[in-house]
């Protein structure tokens, strides 16, 4: 087995890994290195075909793999080491990291590590819908992978369930390509699950019909999907009996939510939240664990990879300043998601900070709210909203007099 | 005469709902709320008479790693020619190498516009 030290190790080169790997090597890491399971950089950047990357880091509209491919020219840049087809199949706490690379079982002792190992999508088993189990169902990222990477067609009767962005692409991405047709989106909340923005050029524009409150309730097919039965859900999301309807199709999409990918970080003995399902993370975002820092999907789903690469950057800098300098465990003080956000990061400021730079969502869609920031009793920050949604992160910058020592983001009526 | 529509702003993920004042024959805005931002202002009149989007797909290319690569109009194309684009850029065979930003066809259907290549690949 190779054993090498290194600095600052980064596991995955999608938008956050790239950004984390490139920082640290600028902020001043003598060695660092980027680990990555597929056969090339840039993550699923490079199956993201449509355009809307960039806007915020280079002022541009990017096609994915465009803006993938400036993330990558920057790493190299910076001489950044990476290894490609390399799996990354341990952690521990003393930030061993052992991965299986084309050069053989590697064991890197990392002074830092940064886990960007992004999410994965919720599968069919993972929503429980009944029926047979035939072939024609994907998830929404797996089919696009297959069409954009692959040059395979999935199908050709294509129903979406799910109006996460992934789905809503998906859709429009059907309507345009020869031999494929979207039949339906469909939505089991009662609000739109993506992005407004893409609701309007890839359902309106081709006229896709979207249903919301409704999902799938059975499926049928003995070797390839033939048809679905989908049903009316009231507002605890439970099917209204007698509101059936069949629909016939090839394909099923599931666009239904990701999970950030963390079977790894657990092996390190990483603590998790229930919020955002990644890593519970301070200000530096740094995990419970002294050295393994956290950035991207795999930390809290994004709804812009240019937001993945931008926390990438500050987390790789900070990763570097660790392997150069390791500071020791301060007391930390929570920050409370109050009423009506689903969560908070960072999750816990170190002792004495004053300012902090926060991203939350709300839980669902809200007209006429105030956004409230409060530190105990002094009110930081508020601000009126007409509508505000959770596919929306908000991210708001916090200064106060006093060390922050009890924290909180609430939604306030605003009449 | 003046008509009033309401419109999304795609051009972030702000998704301004945009009330538009408007004068339809003189191809003019007269007045424009809920816009956070300036880029509002210019995205109103250009949805309003003359709507575009981007069009973007894969081709197939002659590699030795990758059966296609993916392309995007270099600039949005009126919306009602979406699909004259896209059977137009359907019709391409390429053989790498072709880098990012590469014009693989110029000015599809007389547009003005050219198609370029959004992933390089070297062989």
């Amino acid at each position: 087995m190779n054993r090498k030290k290194i600095d600052v190790v980064v596991i995955g080169a999608g938008p956050a890994g790239l950004a984390a790997a490139t920082a640290a090597k600028k902020s001043g890491a003598d060695s660092v290195l980027l680990l990555e399971r597929n056969e090339f950089l840039g993550g699923i950047l490079l199956q993201c075909i449509h355009d809307g990357f960039g806007l915020h880091q280079f002022d541009q509209m990017l096609a994915g793999p465009q803006y993938a491919e400036l993330l990558v020219e920057g790493l190299m840049k910076e001489d950044v080491v990476h290894l490609l087809n390399s799996m990354v199949i341990d952690i521990d706490r003393d930030r061993t990291v052992t991965a299986v690379t084309p050069k053989g079982l590697w064991q890197l002792d990392a002074k830092a590590v940064v886990l960007a190992m992004g999410c994965r999508e919720r599968t069919r088993g993972a929503i429980e819908i009944p029926g047979s189990r035939p072939a024609g169902i994907f998830t929404a990222g797996m089919a696009q992978r297959y069409m954009n990477l692959r040059n395979l067609r999935p199908g050709r009767e294509v129903v979406i369930l799910g109006s996460g962005d992934v789905g809503l692409i998906m859709a429009r991405h059907v309507a345009l390509e020869d031999g494929m047709r979207p039949v339906c989106v469909l939505e089991i909340k009662n609000h739109l699950g993506g992005l407004m923005r893409n609701k309007v050029q890839c359902l309106d524009d081709y006229g896709i019909p979207l249903h919301l409150s409704t999902t799938v309730t059975d499926i049928r097919g003995k070797h390839r999907l033939e048809g679905i039965t989908t049903c009316r859900v009231d507002e605890q999301m439970k099917p209204i009996p007698g509101t059936e309807q069949e629909i016939a199709c090839d394909t099923l999409f599931l666009s239904v939510g990701l999970i950030p990918e963390n079977e790894l970080s657990k092996r390190a003995g990483v603590t998790l939240s229930d919020g955002t399902r990644g890593a519970l993370v301070d200000n530096n975002y740094e995990t419970n664990v002294p050295g393994i820092f956290s950035a991207g999907n795999v930390l809290h789903i994004h709804d812009v990879a240019d937001y993945a690469s931008f926390e990438g950057y500050q987390v790789g800098a900070n990763a570097a300043a660790y392997a150069k300098q390791p500071w020791d465990r301060e007391r930390r003080f929570p920050v409370h998601a109050g009423d009506g956000i689903m969560y908070v990061l960072p999750h816990v400021l170190c002792e004495g900070c004053r300012e902090a730079e926060l991203k939350f969502r709300v839980k669902k869609p809200y007209d006429n709210v105030r956004i409230v920031i409060e530190n105990g009793g002094e009110r930081l920050y508020r601000k009126r909203f007409t509508k505000i949604l959770a596919s929306e992160m908000q991210i708001v910058k916090v200064k106060s007099g006093v060390p922050f020592h009890d924290l909180r983001v609430r939604v306030e009526d605003a009449g | 005469m003046a008509e009033q529509s309401g419109i999304t702003c795609i051009l972030c993920p702000n998704a301004c709902q945009l009330v538009v004042h408007y004068d339809r024959s003189r191809k003019e805005i007269t007045g424009l709320d809920n816009a956070q931002c300036k880029r509002g202002k210019e995205y109103a009149p250009q949805e309003l008479f003359d709507p575009r989007r981007s069009v973007m797909t894969v081709v197939p290319i002659r590699s030795k790693f990758w059966k296609v690569t993916s392309v995007l109009t270099a600039q949005p194309v009126p919306k009602a020619r979406i699909h004259d684009v896209y059977e137009e850029i359907k019709k391409l065979r390429l053989t790498a190498p072709v880098r990012r930003g590469d014009i693989v066809l110029g000015n599809v259907c007389n547009l003005g516009i050219d198609v370029i290549v959004t992933r390089t690949v070297l062989e």
